[in-house]
């Protein structure tokens, strides 16, 4: 996994609530049997105006140009601001490869769904919580500055807009260690081989009929 | 020692280490694999010359993609077949066991688990799906995970986890006349919602829930993610047990006779304590249609589209906006006056025997309205589909006019060939009404089986509850 520490990134606003898995990544992209290449699909419906579907060439494809996403001034954006309940919906883990392949690093909103935000820390990705007031704060301030970025660092665990103001957040100590040194929780938890297995065995004794 | 409620029983019982922040490793007594999220689990085991820690913990089956027509001609999408020809390949070379495609045992991940015996008390069960929260409904410990834990669950059979908050939902009282565990469900989401959840597992319980069936208890399980908790769970009773008996994964003999012992204890104890409680009396639930797209954006069916002037808020006034608009819908147009054009009757939350022979009631000498220009029916699974046809409900159903398929998630996601063309209105059985769902600009509204057969046979919402 990619190692995150520090990042001095645009910002793009995503001026909704609930965004859900299939917004970010639609289900027909979901037939590619790799983890990578998601990136130009990414919001495939709001950002295109025609259908999209998996081997087209995208670069050809017509831009939906209301969209935030195409507009000139937040291309290259690696923070995406966002409302409440952020990735809900679908389980599929494509939704942050997506993110992650489109250039995203950061996603700051008031709340996530419990399964997308686990699933951002496998990839490299970092789902901050803001209060709402915050972010509401955040979304004007973007929309106000062009070319507004924010600084954030993991380490800190701090994110700093140009003009100084400084927001602390929090983040689980054991997905910041993993995302600061690039971990791979599979390597981590094998350090438990013993300790697993022997759960497994007096497990298997109270109820051998799992095992059987 | 103080009350414990089912979720800690589960919890506690599945702990192998906990860090003193809490993140803890979950011993995983069951993964179910469907082709979609599995690929690059198998791909990353594979790279890092891994293999599965119990391959006998494991049991996969083709449904996201595989097509509910014509099925002997095989699936014609190139990509949705590489797909499951994948899954196919990693279960031979890995040893797991499959149900392919063309095996009666086939069907809708979290129908086939029950149905088998392999979901059961007491389990923790894991699947890259986020509706996995249907096993719940067995006392077990059940969620969606991604496909990193996918591989990590195959790698070590563990998941890293922090445990959850508790909510206890309480729905007290008797149903009425036409209202179901579909109804319960969206009417607990319409009053929490989408992210009521968020953070907790949920424990439905009352006398509403003890009296529902299996079946309908996975109906509400089921939708538990879409009140934004990874868990619904439901304690066992002896319908638990009366349904697990003389499945073919389900424990035999004297190991039966321990299980049974092992899963009446299986529910929270008396005075456990919840982080949040949410009551519902059973007598005023009325059966549900969403208007939106969000399963929070519900009324009931004698109800009407709600104005925007009247969100709580400015970000839910947008929202609303952006719903009515995306849906085609006026605001305070009386629900049972929204005409439909397709009707979809299936899924994991509502594929199941019951959910056939609920829809088949309704239809029985009945014709589809002219209005409607498809209504199909998906069983769950292949036995689903077995079952229903020895009790005539695909006669009934097709007489009525209903197309009668094979089994998969079909138009629940529009994966494979059966969606709706932009501006479509549809009543279905589904879980999920969000934009595009069913097919782009598809508009979706979520009901209970009978809603949606009875709709079918109306060309608008009724009241199956008159
Ligand atoms: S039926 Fe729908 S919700 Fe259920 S597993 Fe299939 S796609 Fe997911």
């Amino acid at each position: 996994m990619r190692k995150f520490t520090l990042l001095d990134g645009l910002v793009m606003p995503l001026d909704r609530a609930n965004v859900d898995t299939d917004a970010i990544i639609p289900k027909q992209f979901l037939k590619s049997i790799k983890r990578s290449g998601f990136g130009p699909n990414a919001f495939d419906e709001w950002r295109y105006l025609d259908h999209g579907e998996p081997g087209m060439d995208n670069s050809t494809r017509p831009l939906n140009k209301d969209f935030v996403l195409n507009q000139p001034r937040y291309q290259g954006a690696q923070v995406l601001l966002a409302r409440e309940n952020f990735g809900c919906g679908s389980s599929r883990e494509h939704a942050p490869w997506a993110l992650e392949d489109y250039g995203f690093r950061v996603i700051i909103a008031p709340s996530y769904a419990d399964i997308f935000f686990n699933n951002c820390f496998k990839n490299g990705l970092l789902p901050i919580r803001l209060d709402a007031e915050k972010v509401d704060a955040l979304f004007k301030a973007v929309e106000a500055n062009v070319g507004f970025k924010l600084k954030v660092d993991l380490e800190q665990q701090t994110i700093t807009a140009p003009d100084g103001t400084s927001y602390k957040f929090e983040v689980d100590a054991f997905r910041k260690h993993c995302l600061l040194n690039g971990l791979d929780d599979i390597g981590l938890t094998l350090q438990h081989v013993d300790e697993i297995k022997a759960f497994e065995a007096k497990h298997r004794a109270a109820q051998p009929w799992l095992f059987a | 020692m103080s009350a414990k409620t089912l979720y800690d029983k589960l919890w506690d019982s599945h702990v192998v280490r906990q860090d003193a922040d809490g993140t803890a490793l979950i011993y995983i007594d069951r993964q179910l694999v469907h082709e979609v999220t599995s690929p690059q689990a198998f791909e990353g085991l594979k790279l890092a010359q891994r293999k599965p820690w119990r391959v006998a913990s494991m049991l996969a089956v083709p449904d996201h993609n595989v097509p509910t027509a014509n099925r002997a001609a095989g699936i014609t999408d190139p990509i949705a077949r590489l797909q499951v020809e994948t899954l196919d390949a990693n279960c031979a070379e890995f040893g797991l066991t499959e149900f392919k495609m063309n095996d009666i045992r086939q069907g809708i991940v979290h129908v086939i688990g029950p149905e088998q015996g392999a979901t059961l008390p007491g389990m923790t069960v894991v699947c890259g799906d986020s509706h996995t929260s249907t096993h719940g409904a067995f006392a077990a410990l059940a969620h969606g995970i991604g496909t990193s834990e996918v591989e990590h669950v195959m790698a070590t059979q563990c998941l890293v986890a922090k445990k959850s908050k508790a909510m206890q939902v309480k729905v007290e009282g008797v149903l009425g006349k036409g209202v179901t565990a579909k109804d319960i469900a969206l009417a607990v989401i319409g009053k929490i919602g989408t992210a009521g959840g968020t953070g907790f597992a949920i424990e439905f319980a009352g006398s509403a829930i003890r009296a529902l069936s299996m079946e309908g208890r996975m109906t509400l399980c089921n939708m538990a993610i879409e009140a934004g908790a990874r868990a619904g769970m439901v304690a066992a009773d002896e319908t638990t047990i009366a349904y697990c008996q003389g499945r073919p994964f389900s424990p035999q003999g004297e190991n039966w006779e321990k299980a049974e012992a092992y899963w009446r204890t299986l529910h929270s104890d008396e005075g456990a304590k919840f982080d949040a409680l949410v009551e519902v009396d059973a007598a005023q639930i009325k059966p549900q249609v969403t208007w939106g797209t969000s399963p929070e954006m519900v009324v009931a069916v004698d109800g009407r589209v709600p104005d925007p002037a009247s969100a709580p808020d400015a970000v839910k006034r947008a929202d609303w906006e952006r719903a009515l608009a995306y849906m085609g819908l006026q605001a305070n147009t009386p629900i049972n006056e929204i005409q439909i054009d397709k009707v979809f009757i299936g899924s994991c939350t509502n594929g199941r025997i019951e959910d056939m022979r609920a829809a088949a009631a309704v239809a029985k000498g009945k014709k589809v309205a002219a209005n409607v220009k498809l209504a199909m029916v998906v069983p769950g699974s292949g036995l689903v589909k077995a079952q229903a046809e020895q009790e005539g409900l695909d006669k009934i159903l097709i007489a009525a006019g209903f197309e009668w398929r094979d089994p998969g998630c079909s138009m629940c996601l529009a994966m494979n060939d059966d969606r709706l063309s932009p501006g479509e209105r549809c009543a279905a059985t589904s879980n999920r009404n969000f934009e595009g769902r069913q097919g782009q600009g598809g508009r979706t509204h979520l009901v209970s089986p009978e809603m949606a057969a009875a709709a079918a046979i109306a060309g608008h919402f009724v009241d199956v509850s008159n």
